[in-house]
């Protein structure tokens, strides 16, 4: 009985004894030790943390590389696109000028080698004519310088106008 | 495999070897004059002393003087145990300021006036004395104040270890104790509290638990196991009346209405809960207290019981099974003083849980 009888003076003793060890330890060791841990802890969670958003800033930078890279590529690509696009519109525009550049010039040539053929033949026409009346008037002459001749001339044709 | 059978073997024959010889030696040729008494020897190991008792040499007693402190009707007496010279029988008497007082089965009384001798009934209490107010430091008060001492010496190393430190790593004795305390913080105190509220009692929890484990492990040291403390009900007794009251004084509204009109039930319900309720108010720290006291108690018994064995067949040759068997238990009990330091820890800090837990439907 004596084993499970509480005894008095000991329960006084483990009171105090009790009581001073929580206060003394809360003060000098739980508070430090705890306090410690948890600052400890929070240092590594904020060093996680920056860790973390650095990588973060790192990916971002790296995407933003990543796409003005490809951004400088299409500007490239749509540079060049542009610049054989122009060429190619200059050779047509060039071609397309030259064209009727030189359609014009045929066309121009081809009405003034008309408008010469005509001046030519109409002085061709105006040419055989006066030839014509100097061979003609040559031979009257030549054919009327002799009576005989201007005669036979007069008969012959009369005989002709007889035959008509 | 050829190694392993061959120990069996061994140790097969050693102990029915020395089972025949214990059996052999039962008889009783060599009559002691006194009586071996297991039980007496027992309880007096287990139970707490005036004196630290530590070896007999050569038939006398060493022993560490512990001061007695009686509140008597006239005032404060105080006196050293050795002045009863190791008498326990309560024939040899003390006298001081005027009043004489003897020490029988480790309990001190104050003889009436004009008695010379003290007088027993038939059930060995005795008639013609009284018991004073005892509030000596008995063996059990020394180690625990051995046990508070190392506990300040290690923890306010520990927390200096963090000052010097600039990031506040643990180094040397931090290292070692750091995780203890980060193991009650977060799978003691952070599950059954609840993360918001556990911090407030940290300092009750961590003191409680490491107070435990150290008493318990001093327990088990051979020379001084006489001390002990944490198998003492005195000393549970007070552990479970502080977890008691900081329950009780943390408990919010939602804890007094689960206890006297439990929320969610019928009337009569409620009713019919609430003196099992108010039980079970007392029954918690009761059954801390019932529990560290068994547990520490019991291996401090079955430990001796073993080593009694050896003086009950009177023959040093069951001295290997004793202690084999003391060895074994000696282990477990290593365990143990952790396992019940964790237990009372874990159920006190669920009881506050318990008390400070809002009401979530």
């Amino acid at each position: 009985m004596d084993l499970i009888t509480p005894g008095l003076g000991l329960v006084f003793w483990t009171v105090i004894t009790f009581l001073f060890l929580l206060i003394i330890l809360k003060k000098f060791a739980w508070k430090p030790i705890l306090g410690a841990v948890s600052d400890r802890e929070e240092g590594i969670k904020k060093a996680l943390a920056s860790a973390e958003n650095a990588r973060k800033e790192m990916e971002n930078l790296h995407a933003d590389n990543e796409r003005i890279l490809k951004e400088a590529r299409a500007e490239r690509e749509a540079l060049l696109k542009e610049a054989r696009d122009i060429k190619i519109k200059m050779i047509d525009d060039a071609k397309g000028e030259a064209q009727a550049q030189a359609d014009k010039i045929i066309e121009q040539a081809q009405a003034a080698i008309e408008s010469e053929k005509k001046a030519a033949m109409a002085e061709l026409k105006k040419h055989v004519a006066d030839l014509s009346i100097d061979i003609a008037e040559k031979v009257v002459r030549a054919e009327l310088s002799n009576k005989d001749k201007q005669l036979e001339l007069v008969e012959s044709m009369l005989g002709e106008a007889k035959l008509n | 495999m050829t190694l392993n059978t061959f120990k069996n073997v061994l140790f097969s024959a050693l102990f029915i070897a020395i089972s025949f010889v214990g059996y052999a030696s039962e008889s009783p040729e060599n009559e002691n004059d006194k009586e071996f008494n297991a039980k007496e020897m027992i309880m007096h190991h287990v139970k707490d002393a005036h004196e630290f008792h530590i070896v007999d040499w050569n038939g006398k007693p060493i022993s560490i003087a512990l001061p007695i402190i009686l509140w008597t009707d006239q005032g404060l007496v105080t006196f050293m145990s050795s002045e009863f010279h190791h008498d326990d029988s309560g024939s040899h008497i003390v006298e001081k300021d005027g009043m004489r007082f003897v020490k029988y089965h480790e309990k001190i009384y104050q003889l009436e006036p004009n008695v010379q001798e003290l007088a027993f009934d038939d059930e060995h209490h005795p008639t013609n004395a009284s018991l004073p107010t005892d509030l000596s430091i008995t063996r059990n008060v020394f180690m625990m104040w051995v046990s508070v001492i190392v506990l300040l010496l290690v923890f306010i190393s520990t927390a200096r270890v963090y000052k010097k430190s600039d990031h506040k790593i643990p180094t040397g004795i931090a290292g070692f104790m750091e995780p203890l305390i980060v193991f009650v913080r977060d799978e003691i105190a952070k599950p059954m509290i609840g993360d918001h509220k556990y911090k407030k009692y940290m300092p009750y929890l961590l003191t409680i638990f490491f107070f435990i484990w150290i008493n318990n492990i001093f327990g088990l040291i051979p020379i001084i196991n006489g001390a002990n403390v944490s198998g003492n009900i005195a000393f549970t007794l007070t552990l479970a009346v502080f977890t008691f009251l900081v329950t009780t004084f943390s408990g919010n509204k939602n804890y007094w209405k689960h206890i006297f009109w439990m929320p969610g039930v019928p009337v009569p319900m409620k009713i019919f809960l609430m003196p099992i309720e108010i039980v079970g108010m007392f029954v918690k720290p009761i059954s801390l207290m019932i529990r560290l006291f068994a547990n520490i108690t019991a291996g401090h018994i079955i430990i001796l019981a073993l080593m009694s064995l050896i003086f009950i067949f009177e023959t040093i040759a069951v001295a290997p099974v004793s202690v084999a068997f003391s060895l074994f238990i000696g282990l477990i009990e290593i365990v143990v003083t952790a396992i019940q330091a964790y237990i009372f820890t874990v159920l006190s800090a669920l009881y506050i849980g318990m008390a400070t837990e809002e009401a979530h439907h």
